[in-house]
């Protein structure tokens, strides 16, 4: 049974998913930022899919708890290529992009079959805990992809504000699921552990709603001062 | 024992992410001239901001009318200093460098609320200003 707490934390994420997305339509920033906001229209509508499931069979069920994971698994994978995006946009000078573009097609392909490896080997036992795993393991990619384009904005010295924010939210997000995943697979019985992932899930579209507004394309920093290590 | 590491990794890397990201919206607001009367009122006319003055100065922009467009950062500065007493108190005695790298966070963390309070001010007046337009 969910909480007003619950309810809460859902009608949050979902008014700033849906911001994100029509603001980028009103300021004409969609394209710039086509795979983040793609990601973002499908999180709101996975949202919507969520309150129907819960609303029709309950949170109890198999249908939502299936829908839930199932559904967070194609986000992943969308996220995947929000990453793809912001890596364009720190080498778009390199003019990579090609690069790019093939390195997450292979990527892709190679979570597919990871994950299908992964599902034959379960198949008997398509189980909660394979789903929990399965998450953890998509999200611990999204940490280490994330870690290495952090890791050339820092090398490069990117000084787009917007795009550092961006990017360093998204590791936010990819870390902190990727740890309540592992947490909940090495401590399933752990009801509080449940609760996180909504919270997380608030996180991304509160913080990108927050950079699009309030941090203009040319909103400049120097970005080897934000890298986490005791400088004096 | 691959979920254990993938704990550890992931834990280590949201502090990293966490603290970089607190770093750039202080970054921001590390640029910004403070007014003489915030200065005045809250008494941080000396050159630099003490961290110790960050929860007084929140609890001054607490008192001030909400903008309603500050509060995500407030939140995430706020957490950020908890954040950085913790390191203080736990990981300080491992390097005096940590100690010193956490209170020059710390005093960032006092330069961004006083920002805050600054625009909150600034804020009020206009709101005063509409309300009282013969009167101001």
């Amino acid at each position: 049974m969910l909480g007003p707490l619950n309810y809460v934390v859902w009608s949050v994420a979902f008014l700033a998913e849906g911001y994100v997305v029509v603001r980028a339509f009103a300021e004409k920033d969609f394209l710039p930022y086509f795979s983040l906001n793609f990601y973002m229209f499908a999180v709101a509508l996975v949202s919507v899919g969520e309150y129907y499931y819960l609303q029709r069979f309950g949170f109890a069920s198999v249908q939502y708890y299936y829908f839930y994971y199932y559904s967070d698994f194609f986000l992943t994978v969308f996220l995947f290529f929000a990453v793809t995006g912001l890596y364009e946009h720190v080498f778009r000078e390199m003019k990579v992009s090609q690069y790019i573009r093939l390195g997450a097609a292979l990527l892709l392909v190679a979570t597919a079959a990871f994950s299908y490896l992964v599902v034959q080997q379960h198949k008997e036992h398509l189980t909660g805990r394979f789903v929990v795993e399965l998450g953890q393991n998509l999200y611990f990619v999204g940490v280490v992809l994330t870690y290495l384009l952090w890791g050339a904005v820092l090398k490069l010295r990117e000084t787009r504000a917007r795009l550092v924010q961006l990017v360093l939210a998204l590791g936010i997000y990819f870390s902190a699921s990727a740890a309540t995943y592992a947490l909940r697979n090495l401590f399933n019985g752990l009801e509080f552990l449940k609760i996180i992932p909504p919270l997380v899930n608030t996180w991304l579209p509160l913080a990108w709603a927050y950079t699009f507004t309030k941090v203009p394309e040319e909103a400049r920093l120097t970005t080897a001062r934000l890298a986490a290590r005791p400088s004096r | 024992m691959i979920a254990a590491l993938i704990v550890v990794i992931s834990l280590a890397a949201l502090l990293q992410f966490f603290i970089s990201y607190c770093r750039s919206l202080l970054a921001t607001y590390g640029k910004v001239e403070l007014s003489e009367q915030v200065r005045e009122i809250t008494g941080l006319e000396r050159e630099p901001v003490t961290g110790e003055e960050f929860k007084r100065v929140l609890q001054l922009v607490r008192l001030c009318p909400d903008r309603g467009d500050d509060g995500f950062e407030i939140r995430l500065v706020g957490a950020y200093y908890s954040l950085l007493n913790a390191m203080r108190a736990m990981i300080g005695w491992l390097s005096p460098g940590i100690i010193g790298w956490a209170e020059h966070e710390r005093q960032s963390c006092s330069y961004f609320a006083a920002v805050a309070l600054d625009r909150r001010i600034m804020y009020s007046r206009d709101l005063l200003a509409q309300q009282m337009p013969d009167r101001v």
